[in-house]
């Protein structure tokens, strides 16, 4: 084992090399390396079939990776049983077992390894009463609501003391309300556990709102690992920003270079754009994002007037009042959908009609460069984010 | 115009509540004659009318001399079900557990067991019995009845036993794995305690296709009879009201059995599902 992997502090240091899972011919993980710090919060975040419970299942030990190892705290895990890893898992619909009470649900692993009836039951009772559960010991499972049934579950998992909680898309059974309210109380147990928690979601904001760390997957690959704040605010890739949500991406093949600017030809226009440094050589695929919000809109003279640098022009085609903001949809500004968040004071001193010819403007310290790949990818995901953007970008 | 008459049924309504009516007479109309000629005084006979009313002949049914040896049979084929109960449900829950695994030529071994749905009973007996003569062993209720039985009652099992595992959800079984319980654990706390309700349906049909079972019986039972075959005798040479209260017996014998198991059945369903009040679905109350 490498000794640089014990740098961790806290337990529950999780590394993934090389993991490769096949089922059949389709690959359902392709090649993963991934290091998650012991007592952090993370979120493996994707669209359903992008491999994120797979990942979870191969850490927990319900599936074994066709290739690569899975360290636990710098220790090849992959011929144990989930007992022995020191990881816990919660399941999707909890799987509590109906015929026993929550008190015996939660007693269970205590029971299987031979604690006698009494003891096993006081250490039961103490749990339930961590996630306040305590008056509900007696009660079967199907006589709890979805919310009591997850504290239930958690009780059950945390009761065999490991170093990693998994939790496959935990909050899914909920309705919206409960939903909110679980969330916070899912990071306030993983702040006083102290553990790791890996937690597998296809909802942006709630893995925004909890993870310590976020890892956009996708097909099988991690398309970004990094903070919540970075995979928001700085995606690594035209995907990223697609599906989290709140981000113009601009993409289309190098036509010009000038002093410190690209012309780029995306769809039927011509976008100029301030260059990075080293600028990229024509003719290749750039690709660059500017947040929703840090863009400016105002009226164009008309629609053929030439934008100047770090704009796009276009007219706008949607218009959706968000309460303290909105959302301008401006079309054939570029190849794909371009989105303005006007602040609502600002927009109602002059409101656009749809139409309306528009210049959309940003400062140039507000582009982000993405890492281009090839179009195809990004432009199915495309449509598979739009309808998610409005709630990110709140 | 009205365009809905209230009260105002079409004839086809009564057309087939008249027929549904006979049906229920056809059904339970001999029964209930039969059940209630059970009850004829000492000096009644095999038909109406009721000469005054006492329990005579199921007295007359425990004295063999008279009428045979009723509880001889009757221990026989109590005994018999019992077995095959058994047996029915423990062959009918590994099947259920192997199945899931869609094993090389599953298919080919499930049709092979449901076929002897299909054929004859009476030629199954046939079989069995030719084949323990031609073993040389002797045609026991308890040995040859027993496997003639099993070639019934098991193909029902199975298919239950199916239909309740395509239900159940292996999270229950990945959960107590993660839980840290052995191959063995997990089937004694968490598969079986599941499959209960199922099993207890499973031990149902096994008993009562057992206690009422006739073809498959008659060339390998033996010697003695069971319940079924004694009833089959005695209608050719009883002559009294003993015959009814034997009907009687074996019909209160079949009932008990059957609101037993559903009543059981019913008893786990409703403790697993009751929520008791003030407990609302809804999240507002989910605090504290």
């Amino acid at each position: 084992m490498n000794p640089e992997d014990r740098r961790t502090a806290q337990r529950g240091s999780i590394e993934l090399a090389g993991v490769t899972k096949r089922f059949g011919e389709t690959a359902a993980v392709r090649n993963i390396d991934l290091k998650i710090p012991g007592g952090c919060y993370c979120c493996l975040l994707g669209p359903s079939g992008c491999g994120k419970t797979t990942i979870l299942r191969m850490i927990a030990g319900h599936e074994s990776p066709t290739e690569g190892a899975v360290l636990i705290d710098g220790e090849n895990v992959v011929d144990k049983p989930p007992v022995e890893r020191g990881t816990a898992m919660m399941f999707q619909s909890y799987a509590l077992f109906p015929h026993l009470s929550c008190m015996d649900n939660v007693a269970f692993n205590l029971k299987m390894r031979g604690m006698g009836k009494d003891e096993r039951r006081a250490r039961a009772l103490e749990m339930l009463d961590r996630v306040r559960m305590k008056s509900f010991a007696d009660r079967l499972p199907a006589q709890l609501s979805g919310g009591q049934q997850q504290r239930i579950a958690l009780a059950r998992s945390l009761i065999t003391n490991p170093r990693v909680l998994l939790l496959d898309e935990p909050l899914s059974a909920l309705d919206e309300f409960l939903r909110l309210q679980m969330r916070g109380e899912l990071r306030h147990i993983q702040a006083e556990f102290g553990i790791t928690f890996i937690h597998v979601t296809h909802t942006q904001m709630e893995a925004v709102a909890l993870a310590d760390m976020v890892v956009v997957m996708d097909q099988g690959q991690i398309e970004q690992a990094a903070s919540a704040r970075d995979v928001y605010d700085r995606p690594r890739t035209g995907y990223v920003a697609h599906f989290m949500g709140g981000q113009n991406v601009l993409a289309g093949v190098v036509t010009g270079r000038q002093t410190g600017t690209v012309t780029v030809a995306s769809g039927t226009k011509n976008i100029t754009i301030t260059a990075p440094a080293p600028a990229p050589a024509l003719g290749t695929q750039f690709e660059v994002a500017v947040r929703r919000d840090r863009v400016h809109l105002s009226r164009a003279p008309s629609q053929a007037a030439d934008p100047g640098v770090n704009a796009v022009s276009g007219r706008v085609s949607g218009i959706e009042y968000q309460g303290t903001w909105l959302k301008i949809s401006v079309e054939d500004a570029c190849s794909e959908g371009f989105v303005a968040n006007v602040p609502d004071d600002k927009f109602f001193a002059d409101p656009l009609k749809i139409g309306d010819p528009v210049i959309a403007r940003w400062d140039a310290e507000q582009l982000h460069y993405l890492v281009a790949r090839s179009g195809k990818r990004s432009a199915a995901s495309a449509a598979a984010s739009g309808s998610s953007t409005v709630a990110a970008a709140g | 115009m009205q365009k809905l008459q209230t009260g105002k049924r079409p004839l086809s309504f009564y057309v087939l509540s008249a027929f549904f009516g006979l049906f229920v007479l056809f059904l339970y109309g001999p029964m209930s004659a039969i059940y209630i000629l059970s009850f004829q005084g000492p000096s009644g006979g095999l038909t109406f009318p009721m000469r005054g009313w006492s329990l005579h002949w199921f007295d007359a049914l425990f004295s063999q001399q008279r009428t045979g040896d009723f509880a001889g049979a009757f221990t026989r084929s109590m005994i018999l079900a019992a077995m095959v109960l058994l047996l029915t449900v423990a062959v009918s829950v590994v099947a259920g557990l192997a199945f899931r695994r869609r094993f090389v030529g599953a298919a080919f071994v499930f049709y092979l067991a449901v076929a002897s749905l299909i054929m004859p009973g009476l030629l199954v007996g046939l079989g069995v019995g030719l084949t323990f003569q031609t073993l040389g062993i002797q045609t026991r209720w308890f040995a040859s009845a027993l496997g003639a039985q099993l070639t019934w009652t098991l193909p029902f099992g199975m298919l239950i036993m199916f239909a309740v595992f395509s239900r159940f959800n292996r999270a229950y079984e990945e959960a107590a794995r993660d839980l840290g319980a052995t191959n063995w654990q997990i089937f004694l706390w968490v598969v079986l305690p599941i499959l209960f309700p199922g099993m207890i349906a499973v031990a149902l049909f096994g008993f009562t296709l057992s206690y009422d079972e006739f073809p498959r019986t008659l060339l390998t039972s033996g010697a003695t009879n069971t319940l079924p075959m004694e009833i089959w005798g005695m209608t050719t040479n009883v002559t009294s009201p003993a015959l009814y209260a034997l009907g009687t017996v074996t019909t209160l014998v079949s009932f008990i059995a059957i609101t037993l198991a559903l009543g059981s059945i019913a008893i786990i369903q409703w403790r697993r599902s009751r929520r008791p009040p003030g407990i609302t679905t809804h999240s507002t109350k989910e605090q504290e």
